[in-house]
C-alpha cells in the first residue's frame, strides 16, 4: 500500500509502529477481512485492524535490546565490583546506584528497600535509555529498517514501519504502569491483608455508610495512579518526537528553512535531554511513592 | 496508536529486568558500597587514633628529652666538681713532693758539706803537718811529735 511521499504521509509513517499480527485485507474502502495468515501490517489501517492480539515488534525489539544493554552493563560491573579503588566503569555505575539509593531512601519509608531500590534503578535507567532513542535523528532508523526490509524480504520500503522510541508507543509506558499497579495491589495486600486492602478501598474517606461512593472514589484514585504515570511519560515523549518529526520535515523546504530546521533540531535536542531525564526520574519517583503509600496503613 | 499485546510483552520484560537487577546487580554493588563505606570509616577512626598516639608520643619524647637534659647537666657539674677535686689533689701532691725533693736536696747538700768539711779537715791537717814538717824538719823529729800533731788535727 505505497502512498505518495507527502509531508503528512511522512509524519503518519513515523507515527506507525511495526505491527505483527493477523493479516487483514481491505476488500473495498473501509471493509477489512482477515486472511487467516500472520504477518507484518503493511499499512496503518491494517495495523489497527489487527486488534489486541498483535504485537509491536519495533517497540519490543528496542526496549528489550536497551534493557539487555543496561543489564549487561550493570552485571559486568557487579561481577568485578570491588570495595577498593573503583574502575571508571564501576564509578559510573556507582554514581547512578548511589543516586537511586538516596532517592529511594528519601521517599520510601516502608522498611527494607531490597525490592524497591532495584525496581527504581531498572525504571530510571531503562526509561532513560528508551527516551534517549528520541535524540537519534528521526529518519535514521526508519530508513535503515526500510532498506533492510526491502533488501531482505522484498517489501516496498514505504510499507516498513519502524519506531525506535518505545516510550512513544503507549503500550510500553502503559505496560510498565500496569505492572506498577499490580505491585501496588500486591504490596497493599501483603502488608495490610486482603481485608485491609478492601477496607481501604471501601471505608474511607467517608465512613461505612457511604460505602459505594467511597469504593468508586478509591478505585478511581487507585487506577489514576498508573494511568497518569503512563500518560505523562507517553505524552511528553510523543510530543517531543512529534516536534522532531515536524522539524525534520523542514529539511525538504529549501536551504534557508532547512538550516533553520537544523538549528531548531539542535536546540530542541538539547532541551529534550532535560525532558527525557526528568521523565525517567518522575516515573521512578512516583513509582516509589506509590509503593510507599501501599506500604502505609491508613486509618 | 493501538493498544495491543505489546503491553503484556512490556510488562513481562519489565518484570524480568527488575528481577534480574534485584538478584544479580543491586546486592553485589550495594555490598561493595557498604564495604567501602565501612573501610573509609575504619580508616578515619585509625587516623584519629594515630594522631592521638602521636600526640602522646610527642609528649613522652619531650619528657624524655627533659630528663636527659637534666641528667646531662648534672653529669657535667659532677665532672666539673671532680675535675676541681683532681686539680686540688694534684696541687697538694705536687707541693708535698716538691717539699720532699727540697728537703732531700737540703739533706744531701748538708751531707756533701759535712763530707767536704771532713775532707778539708784531713787535708788541712795534712797540709799543716806538711807545712810544720817543712818548717821543723830540721829540729823536730816526725815520730816524736806525731801525737801532738794528731791532737791538733782533731781539734780543727
Amino acid at each position: 500500500m505505497a502512498e505518495e511521499l507527502t509531508v503528512s504521509s511522512h509524519i503518519k509513517h513515523h507515527l506507525q509502529n511495526l505491527a505483527f499480527g493477523r493479516k487483514h485485507e481491505e476488500i473495498e474502502p473501509g471493509v477489512w477481512v482477515p486472511t487467516g495468515d500472520w504477518g507484518f501490517a503493511l499499512s496503518s489501517g491494517e495495523a489497527s485492524q489487527m486488534g489486541f492480539w498483535s504485537i509491536h515488534v519495533d517497540t519490543m525489539f528496542m526496549s528489550i535490546m536497551l534493557g539487555v544493554l543496561m543489564m549487561w552493563f550493570f552485571r559486568s560491573v557487579a561481577k568485578k565490583v570491588s570495595a577498593g579503588v573503583p574502575t571508571p566503569m564501576q564509578n559510573f555505575a556507582e554514581l547512578i546506584i548511589e543516586f537511586i539509593d538516596t532517592t529511594v531512601r528519601g521517599s520510601f519509608s516502608g522498611g527494607k528497600t531490597t525490592f524497591v531500590a532495584p525496581l527504581a534503578l531498572t525504571i530510571f535507567v531503562w526509561v532513560f535509555l528508551m527516551n534517549l532513542m528520541d535524540l537519534v535523528p528521526v529518519d535514521v532508523f526508519p530508513q535503515i529498517a526500510a532498506h533492510t526490509g526491502s533488501f531482505l524480504f522484498g517489501v516496498d520500503p514505504h510499507d516498513v514501519y519502524f519506531k525506535i522510541v518505545p516510550t512513544t508507543d503507549i503500550n510500553a509506558p502503559l505496560g510498565m504502569a500496569l505492572t506498577v499497579l499490580l505491585l501496588i495491589i500486591f504490596f497493599s495486600i501483603k502488608i495490610k491483608g486482603l481485608g485491609g486492602f478492601f477496607g481501604e478501598l471501601a471505608f474511607q474517606p467517608f465512613g461505612k455508610k457511604m460505602l459505594p461512593f467511597n469504593f468508586v472514589l478509591e478505585v478511581v484514585t487507585l487506577l489514576a495512579k498508573p494511568f497518569s504515570l503512563a500518560m505523562r511519560l507517553f505524552g511528553n515523549l510523543y510530543a517531543g518526537e512529534m516536534i522532531f518529526i515536524l522539524i525534520a520535515t523542514m529539511y525538504s523546504a529549501g536551504l534557508v528553512i532547512g538550516s533553520l530546521g537544523a538549528l531548531l533540531q539542535v536546540g530542541w535536542a538539547i532541551f529534550h535531554i532535560l525532558i527525557i531525564t526528568l521523565q525517567a526520574f518522575i516515573f521512578m519517583v512516583l513509582t516509589v511513592v506509590y509503593l510507599d503509600m501501599a506500604h502505609q496503613e491508613h486509618h | 496508536m493501538n493498544i495491543n499485546a505489546t503491553l503484556i510483552g512490556q510488562a513481562i520484560a519489565f518484570l524480568f529486568f527488575v528481577g534480574f537487577c534485584m538478584k544479580y546487580v543491586w546486592p553485589p554493588i550495594m555490598q561493595a558500597l557498604d564495604e567501602r563505606k565501612k573501610k573509609i570509616a575504619d580508616g578515619l577512626a585509625a587516623a584519629e587514633r594515630g594522631r592521638h598516639e602521636q600526640e602522646l608520643a610527642e609528649k613522652r619524647a619531650q619528657q624524655v628529652i627533659h630528663e636527659a637534659k637534666d641528667q646531662a647537666s648534672e653529669i657535667v657539674s659532677q665532672a666539673q666538681r671532680r675535675g676541681n677535686e683532681i686539680v686540688d689533689e694534684a696541687k697538694g701532691t705536687a707541693r708535698i713532693e716538691g717539699e720532699r725533693i727540697v728537703s732531700s736536696a737540703r739533706a744531701e747538700i748538708e751531707q756533701e758539706a759535712n763530707r767536704a768539711r771532713d775532707e778539708l779537715r784531713v787535708q788541712v791537717g795534712a797540709v799543716a803537718l806538711a807545712g810544720a814538717g817543712k818548717i821543723l824538719s830540721r829540729e823536730i823529729d816526725d815520730k816524736a811529735h806525731s801525737d801532738l800533731l794528731d791532737e791538733l788535727v782533731s781539734q780543727i
